[in-house]
């Protein structure tokens, strides 16, 4: 994060969904595949890890970043404070799709080219 | 023969550890290790090291090309689009000191722009808590001292704030606290087990979002009264095990982050662990601490607070001062496209705002203030690279506890880079000139 947030190492810290061993079985993917999650605010794909800090059966989590806020809830509901957390999320195996570093998704995503 | 320089302050996290030593070279040009620090922390210092780091201001076209300007060039535009801009958005200074915070300010105030700063969204909804009921607090030095019930909720410091629990919460010994952890009970509150929860003696593994109930739960709790047989997924046995902890303690803390702050009822959940805290003071002494994140977010809040009266989201458009969440928050403002120009100053939008008000930065006139290549210098018309505050820049920083503590220098900025003072010095300077005031 501090390193810099174009080098592939903020990918593979943030460019990820943690899931739980539970929620693997019930996709039916291996661990590092990469998913497209999507939300009613937005999609992004991301490489599907096993949780670190778990066990969270039914609990997805992205780290804060520009991955997780693709899909995250953008209503503040008059507090200037965006959704973050507690989103209804589906996950699919997307596992031909790339994910892309930081500057590129978002660059990408304010021309609307994803 | 390297030198090395002690008592450095570390400018990652809200924890602003204070006894970093760092290695040097003779010629106080480069910088060559970091002991003490945290691993986000030691980054932070080897990065200004970095040999792809940016020094010449970039201006990128309507393809998204970017060239090299010169600094003037630079002053010349930030000035310009902020004296164009009907209602400008200043944001960000979370990472910066609060001399350069008071600089930016005053720019705000002749340009008629709005300030906000990354407590919009992270704790600016404890802000708003903390207007509504108040807050007991301390230090944390006190808790150092004196704290033996030790509550994380919705935080994992084993990873967010690295040095927090070893420097002040749960190992070190205080003057009352001679056993260190072995005499203090931690208690941890989160969805997941994090590794800040893996260390706690109690954890309770709450269904998401539903911190309301259980800080409800635990204030019933502690008066004795029924409860259900669950709340938010937690049994009530060990809801009322927690309470009796706490009320068994000589000095309870409660630590909160993002996971109440960010989750749904937002300013409602620290309105109610307040409350917790302050009910806990009929039996022993209790206090509330927010764990910020920046390491001069605080500094932000407070330069805010006694320059214009509110500590975020301060909207001077109309030539006063007004304050007014959900209004003139930042997110709010992109989002219904009120801002005509964007100046982001030692924060980084483009990675931390929802995709919806970054594609709002990336279409309007914008400026980004950075020694970092980050998400948002990647949509922004203007990279203005500038030096580390912490490292190539002294100046005062706040601690999440509102000590205020000023960092050091440690090494020189490479030739020719501001430091976010000088820079905004300059653009003020020309913004008064194209205001025509003395």
């Amino acid at each position: 994060m501090e390193a810099g947030k174009e080098k592939p190492a903020y990918t593979k810290a943030c460019g990820i969904i943690e899931m739980d061993d539970a929620d693997f079985k019930r996709l039916g993917a291996w661990r590092n595949t990469n998913v497209r999650v999507t939300s009613e605010y937005g999609s992004v794909v991301v490489k599907a890890i096993q949780t670190t800090q778990g066990p969270h059966p039914g609990l997805a989590f992205i780290p804060m970043g520009p991955w997780a806020n693709m899909v995250i809830s953008p209503n503040t509901y008059s507090t200037g404070m965006p959704t973050f957390k507690g989103v209804p999320v589906k996950v699919e195996v997307a596992e031909d799709e790339p994910v892309l570093n930081s500057l590129e998704l978002v660059r990408k995503a304010c021309k609307g080219e994803i | 023969m390297a030198k090395i320089i002690s008592d450095v302050v570390c400018p990652f996290c809200g924890t602003l550890c204070d006894d970093l030593e760092v290695k040097v070279s003779d010629d106080g040009k480069e910088l060559l290790e970091v002991y003490n620090a945290c691993v986000i922390g030691t980054e932070k210092f080897l990065h200004s090291q970095a040999e792809d780091r940016l020094t010449v201001p970039q201006m990128q076209d309507e393809e998204g090309n970017s060239k090299d300007v010169s600094v003037d060039d630079a002053v010349e535009y930030t000035a310009q689009m902020l004296c164009n801009a009907k209602k400008p958005l200043m944001y960000g200074w979370s990472s910066t000191n609060c001399e350069a915070q008071s600089v930016g300010h005053e720019i705000a105030e002749l340009v008629g722009a709005v300030v906000d700063n990354t407590a919009t969204v992270c704790h600016g909804t404890t802000l708003i808590a903390l207007q509504d009921v108040g807050v007991p607090s301390c230090t944390l030095g006190e808790v150092k001292n004196r704290a033996d019930r030790i509550v994380f909720w919705g935080c994992n410091p084993a990873h967010a704030h690295p040095r927090h629990m070893s420097r002040y919460s749960i190992f070190p010994r205080g003057f009352f606290t001679g056993k260190g952890h072995k005499a203090r009970k931690m208690v941890v509150v989160d969805p997941r087990s994090t590794d800040t929860a893996k260390m706690a003696d109690l954890h309770m593994q709450i269904e998401q979002g539903r911190d309301y109930e259980l800080l409800s739960a635990l204030r019933v709790a502690v008066r004795g009264n029924p409860l259900p047989e669950t709340v938010a997924g937690i049994p009530r046995e060990t809801i009322q095990e927690v309470a009796e902890t706490l009320k068994s303690g000589r000095f309870v803390i409660i630590f909160f982050g993002m996971g109440v702050t960010q989750s749904l009822s937002k300013n409602h959940n620290i309105d109610m662990a307040i409350s917790l805290t302050r009910d806990l003071n009929d039996y022993t002494k209790a206090a509330i601490m927010p764990m910020r994140g920046h390491y001069n977010v605080t500094g932000s809040g407070q330069v805010l607070g006694w320059q214009f009266g509110y500590p975020f989201c301060v909207d001077l458009s109309r030539g006063f001062a007004r304050y007014n969440p959900g209004d003139s928050t930042s997110n709010d403002l992109l989002r219904r496209g009120e801002v005509d120009a964007i100046f982001v100053l030692g924060s980084d939008p483009g990675a931390h705002f929802p995709i919806s008000s970054v594609k709002k930065i990336a279409k309007l006139p914008s400026v980004c203030v950075d020694p970092h290549i980050t998400p948002t210098s990647a949509v922004c018309k203007l990279h203005m690279p500038v030096a580390f505050v912490g490292v190539e820049e002294g100046g005062c920083a706040y601690r999440m506890d509102n000590v205020p503590i000023e960092t050091r220098k440690v090494i020189d900025a490479p030739e020719g880079v501001l430091s976010d003072e000088e820079f905004l010095k300059r653009v003020l300077t020309r913004v008064k000139e194209i205001k025509g005031v003395a």
